[in-house]
């Protein structure tokens, strides 16, 4: 009988892992598409002001989900690389998961320090408020707001050759790294 | 450019000094803070909103025996503009707007100093704001001047002009309700 995998397994990855996995990859792709798109509005447009709370709140989902992935990642095993990978290979792909998950927290925590600089708390989804911690440091928005540029950037070409990889794996190597993550492997319980 | 604009500010403070001994030089308060540079804009032509520039310095001359003699001059950083919420500070301090990685400064120099009989007073300079220099006309009052309880004299002024943003090439579009700026000098000087 086939039941669906909740948890990690040695051999895969559970359903919890996968969603994670996928709902911050369509946040990061769309936060930034949506800041790069809210910097280019003029002043009449109707989105000038809807997209920025947008942008905040799907920041805060990324947040979220990826403390969730963190945490999961301290109580769940993680699957095992493919057998055909050197060891090269393995520590290329360990080092830009890593840089994944830093990329997108300094991200979040620079696209904070912006909204947040004179006090203000970011209001998100319309509801919850999240208050401003650190604030009136000097040149905190202009400086901030660079930070924020620079490390979406490298995030969003980091995701670029991690998807690039992905394929490779899968049309090149043909193993089932893609697969795994695509939950398209998990075997019977 | 930066170090023209500096030569020009002292040589012409140099003259103003050198020609008009008698009068006497104020520095504005800024330390105390008894000075201020405010600006308000239309908000879509349904209300104004506020700011100011929080950073700034300068001097003016003044003799009471001669007050048609009396000549300002101030610097402004331009990155201290402050209406109160950072995202849109931001954004002024961008290109859009000032632009003060370019035009880090922005001066006024006067050219003349009117009292006239009526009680209103008229003072005509120059101001560079990202880097455009036009000729302004502002109304000024002379608020009032005496000795301070701690030793010092000051004297203190208010003007208050309107510009046009097109006028210093700045055209980002916040509606035609939001095309001028009202320029308001609140200054004080502590005589040196």
């Amino acid at each position: 009988m086939q039941s669906i995998q909740i948890w990690n397994s040695k051999s895969s990855y559970g359903l919890v892992a996968i969603l994670l996995h996928w709902l911050s990859a369509v946040a990061v792709v769309g936060a930034f598409a949506l800041g790069v798109w809210v910097t280019q509005l003029t002043y009449y447009n109707s989105w000038y002001t809807h997209a920025i709370d947008l942008h905040h709140s799907i920041g805060l989902l990324l947040l979220i989900t990826m403390l969730g992935r963190v945490t999961l990642r301290t109580v769940n095993v993680i699957p095992d690389d493919e057998a055909g990978m050197s060891i090269v290979q393995r520590k290329a792909a360990h080092g830009v998961h890593l840089l994944l998950y830093v990329l997108v927290f300094v991200s979040i925590a620079s696209g904070y320090l912006i909204s947040t600089a004179d006090g203000r708390s970011i209001d998100l989804f319309g509801h919850l408020s999240i208050p401003a911690i650190v604030t009136d440091m000097q040149n905190q928005a202009d400086i901030s707001g660079i930070v924020h540029w620079y490390v979406a950037l490298a995030l969003i070409i980091l995701t670029g050759l991690h998807t690039l990889a992905a394929l490779k794996h899968h049309f090149i190597d043909r193993d089932r790294t893609l697969k795994k993550i695509l939950g398209t492997t998990i075997p019977t319980c | 450019m930066k170090i023209k604009i500096l030569s020009t500010t002292l040589l012409a403070a140099t003259i103003v000094l050198s020609s008009q001994v008698v009068a006497e030089t104020y520095d504005l308060d800024t330390k105390g803070a008894h000075a201020s540079i405010q600006f308000r804009i239309q908000h879509l032509g349904y209300s104004w909103l506020q700011g100011r520039f929080n950073t700034f310095g300068g001097s003016f001359e003044y003799d009471e025996q001669d007050p048609d003699s009396a000549s300002v001059q101030v610097e402004i950083d331009t990155a201290s503009i402050d209406s109160n919420h950072a995202r849109r500070d931001k954004h002024l301090r961008s290109k859009d707007f000032l632009n003060v990685s370019e035009y880090p400064k922005a001066y006024f120099e006067s050219t003349s100093f009117n009292e006239n009989s009526d009680g209103t007073t008229i003072l005509t300079g120059d101001l560079t704001l990202h880097g455009v220099t036009n000729p302004v006309t502002i109304n000024v009052e002379h608020i009032g001047h005496g000795s301070d309880p701690w030793g010092g004299y000051r004297r203190g002024f208010e003007g208050t002009t309107r510009i046009s943003l097109k006028d210093y090439d700045i055209n980002y579009n916040l509606g035609p309700k939001s095309k001028e700026v009202e320029l308001s000098l609140s200054i004080e000087g502590i005589r040196r």
